[in-house]
């Protein structure tokens, strides 16, 4: 095949995956709906709805028994992982098209990323079960696989010499990878602030706010680690292609803004008066700021870092 | 956790006097609170220098920003708004930001310090409110054998009584004031060692060479403490740059695709041949050589009416785009009747367009093109004011060619020549070379960087991984009464009291010496 052919191959199967995130986002939100319109079940029916449910269950619970209540997350999650397998294709197939790791531009960043993020939500099933999370992650894969098809692809060219390096492997490959993790942990904050404002409707059937803190927290650890990772590995680089390590140049400054966010985030969960809710509106801020670098940045900011491929890079 | 508490109740009294409020001040500013708030201030800090360009990173920018909006001028200097990074403002919030850190790491250091050498703490009365709560069989006899259980999974022991108190991760905590030092030690060693170091740019047309000395270069910034002297002789020529170009896919024919600029290095006397590449600098004595930018350099002749060369060398054109449509400039302030300046454009592949200009289709040299408007008049350079090489102020000059003079622009190939307008003399364009742009960077930090980097991203891993717990198990009556209490962010905590609590009945098992070892995992609770 040439190169063309794989690439358009890989765009049918990026067109595959948004379909199928676009089911599994509406089987999430049938859960969300069942769950919110679940009525308290009376003390007698709670005898037959039967063992199946989670021991600290509340005692108003959902009327519908728990395999049903729970078959449109499980369909939800099935075909997320569909999904997920066909975006993993057309990714990879990204690359071998290009010969190159796929992550070389705006496209490519938006393709590797968001199999990152629905990967990280996959993934944490082996962990926990955060199926809850999975309108807004669908919700997310959806909607940035049609921004990044429509507004931001760009056919396969060869790279800039200044990618040339490993250090693009590493340097923006922990950068998705931290994305992923936050894209997850400020899921997580989200849903903490709305319990907090009103517990009620299908986030009654969440684990409580705290534990969704105390999630959010780790999951938001572990991205923090990688942001560290990220930003020294990019200084690295800079230092070998432009001669300093730090220049502070757009996208230099927005890493550091993105880790200097997720610092306050990490003590402010140390620090009494600033637990709960307002850490987690940093963990929303510091995503805010991950978007925000990815998209306004990379488009309008102008500076050394332009990759995004839309125009071409000298 | 280990916050400190700014509202302990120190600061509400009407009499502190001077000590009192000094101390006041040194609290708040040493709290987590106020660290919180520096560290976001810091962030938001940052942003504007993203938004406007900055003198470091891009002073063409600020050129232009501030020839846009002149009636702005006095608000970007007013508020260093081009030089964020060095401003009062932004230096004001790190160096507070760093003064709390200090203030917070050096009572941490010296508890930290105590409670590694003291024992680990006395066991509690009551296990039952701590967390993972739980009973397993057994009795005071059995202590010995549960310390080794402790021991081995990296806890430090003590007795009281008819207890055991231990206390493990205390590597989170040294992690963590490890890691706050090193960024300590980061901001001193890049502020105070990069001014000890220089860099400098030098435009190198190929055939060119220049020495490491201060009037070679083309700019040059020194770090405060840098000395003049200490400037190693080398000496740099460029023989050849070249740029390899896509020329298969047809999404991206002309895009470069390697720039290698070959060199000779003269040093202690030796010459050798080296390379300059995008992410592969040299290495020159004690500095670092890049390739940064690079362009056409056209080689232009100026003859006078008599024939007399009054000019003759290779002008850089900066390039203006991917396709290296470039843009020069030329002074002959002496040599002809009247002082002439030329300014124009230089294409790599030149094509005409219908309107009769031209642009350029390709960015290496097929068919190369030069275009130039005349003008005569004066130059201004005799004001005394420093000019730059690339612009040509023409406000007080006449255009002779091109544009609206009704002569046409001079266009020539190489090889051509063109009679200036007014019998001034001609014109030729004899070849045309690429240039390369060096930068010269001498830091001495980077050794120190690298290694305090590795301390740090390895103490942040210790300080964010490594769960720091207290154990307690206390011989009762009813049996082993066993319970954790968590020393900052530990989820795991209660997994960790049940596999303790799973462990000393299974070594129970083993031995047999427990009749009764498989009673039920929670026993009823007896509290003392
Ligand atoms: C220079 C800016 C700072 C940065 C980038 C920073 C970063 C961090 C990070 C990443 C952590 C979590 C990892 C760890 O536990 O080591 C942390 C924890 C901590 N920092 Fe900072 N810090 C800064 C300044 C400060 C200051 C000024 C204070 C004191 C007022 C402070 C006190 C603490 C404390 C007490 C913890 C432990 C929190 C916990 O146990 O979870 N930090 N810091």
């Amino acid at each position: 095949m040439t190169v063309a052919e794989l690439d358009s191959f890989s765009l049918l199967l990026v067109y595959s995956a948004m379909a199928v995130y676009t089911l599994a986002f509406v089987a999430f939100a049938a859960d969300i709906a069942r769950r919110s319109a679940a009525r308290p079940v009376p003390v007698e029916a709670r005898e037959l709805v039967g063992a199946g449910g989670p021991a600290e269950r509340p005692r108003h619970e959902t009327a519908a028994p728990a395999a049903v209540r729970h078959r449109a997350a499980r369909v939800g999650y099935a075909l997320t992982v569909i999904g997920w397998v066909l975006q993993l294709g057309a990714t990879v197939l990204r690359g071998v098209a290009a010969g190159r790791v796929p992550w070389a531009n705006m496209y490519e960043f938006a393709l590797t990323g968001i199999a990152v993020i629905v990967g990280v939500f996959v993934m944490s099933r082996l962990w926990r079960d955060l199926t809850f999370l999975g309108v807004f992650i669908t919700g997310i894969a959806t909607l940035f696989l049609g921004v990044a098809t429509v507004n931001v692809y760009v056919p396969v060219v060869p790279l800039a010499p200044a990618l040339q390096t490993p250090w693009l492997v590493i340097h923006v490959f922990v950068a998705t990878l931290a994305a992923g993790f936050f894209a997850l942990g400020s899921g997580l904050s989200l849903l903490q602030l709305l319990k907090e404002r009103r517990d009620g409707g299908f986030l009654r059937s969440l684990p409580t706010a705290a534990q969704m803190e105390d999630l959010a927290y780790r999951v938001g650890v572990i991205g923090f680690i990688f942001w560290t990772f990220t930003l020294i590995a990019g200084a690295i680089w800079a230092e070998s292609a432009w001669g300093r390590y730090w220049g502070w140049d757009t996208k230099e400054v927005w890493t550091f803004v993105i880790w200097v966010i997720y610092a306050g985030y990490i003590h402010a969960r140390a620090t009494r008066g600033w637990r709960g809710s307002r850490s987690a509106w940093l963990q929303l801020i510091g995503f805010g700021a991950i978007i925000f670098n990815y998209t306004v940045v990379n488009l309008y900011f102008t500076g050394l870092h332009a990759y995004s491929g839309l125009t071409t890079a000298t | 956790m280990e916050t400190a508490q700014p509202d302990d109740g120190s600061g509400g009294g009407p009499r502190l006097g001077v000590r009192g409020w000094a101390r006041f001040l040194w609290r708040q500013l040493t709290s987590m609170r106020t660290a919180i708030v520096l560290l976001l201030l810091l962030a938001v800090a940052a942003i504007p220098g993203s938004l406007i360009p900055q003198r470091s990173a891009d002073p063409n920018g600020v050129i232009a920003v501030r020839e846009e909006n002149p009636e702005l001028v006095w608000l970007y200097d007013a508020l260093s708004l081009h030089d964020v990074y060095s401003s009062p403002w932004f230096s004001a919030i790190y160096i507070l930001l760093f003064t709390s850190l200090v203030g917070c790491v050096i009572p941490r250091l010296a508890h930290h310090w105590r409670a590694m050498r003291a024992r680990p703490p006395r066991t509690p009365a009551r296990l039952s409110r701590l967390v993972g709560f739980q009973t397993v069989a057994g009795d005071a006899c059995d202590l010995d054998r549960v310390d080794r259980v402790l021991r081995r999974r990296g806890y430090r022991t003590t007795r009281y009584g008819e207890s055991i108190s231990a206390e493990r991760g205390y590597l989170r905590e040294t992690g963590n004031l490890l890691f706050h030092i090193s960024m300590l030690g980061l901001l001193l060693v890049i502020g105070l060692g990069s001014g000890f170091g220089y860099d400098g740019q030098r435009l190198l047309v190929e055939g060119r060479g220049f020495a490491n000395t201060l009037s070679s270069y083309d700019s040059f910034n020194r770090g405060q403490w840098f000395d003049d002297a200490a400037l190693k002789p080398f000496a740099v020529a460029l023989d050849d740059l070249e740029v390899v170009y896509e020329t298969e896919n047809p999404n991206a024919v002309g895009a470069p695709l390697d720039f290698t600029a070959r060199v000779t290095v003269t040093e202690d006397g030796a010459q050798r041949q080296a390379q300059i590449k995008v992410n592969h600098p040299l290495r020159v004595a004690d500095a670092d050589l890049y390739l940064i930018s690079n362009g056409y350099a056209p080689r232009i002749s100026v003859r006078d009416a008599s024939g007399q060369v009054v000019y003759d060398e290779y002008t850089p054109f900066l390039a203006q785009d991917n396709l290296y449509t470039s843009l020069g400039v030329m002074k002959l302030p002496d040599g002809l009747e009247q002082q002439v300046g030329l300014r124009g454009f230089f294409y790599p592949t030149g094509v005409q367009l219908e309107t009769g200009a031209y642009a350029s289709a390709y960015p290496d040299l097929a068919f190369p093109v030069l275009s130039l408007q005349a003008f005569t008049g004066d130059l201004g350079l005799d004001a005394g004011i420093p000019r730059s090489v690339y612009a040509l102020d023409t406000d007080a000059m006449t255009q002779i060619a091109g544009g609206d003079s009704g002569v046409d622009a001079l266009t020539l190939t190489p090889g051509q020549s063109a009679e200036i307008p007014g019998g001034l003399g001609t014109i030729t364009f004899e070849d045309v070379r690429r240039y390369g742009v060096i930068e010269v960077h001498v830091d001495h930090t980077q050794t120190a960087v690298f290694w305090i980097i590795v301390v740090l991203v390895l103490s942040l891993l210790a300080s964010l991984l490594i769960p720091r717990r207290r154990m307690w198990v206390k011989a009762t009556p009813g049996g082993l009464e066993i319970a954790g209490l968590a020393r900052g962010e530990d989820p795991t905590l209660e997994r960790a009291v049940g596999d303790l609590a799973e462990r000393i009945r299974h070594e129970a098992d083993g031995r047999g010496q427990e009749p009764m070892a498989d009673a039920p995992a929670r026993e009823s609770t007896i509290d003392a």
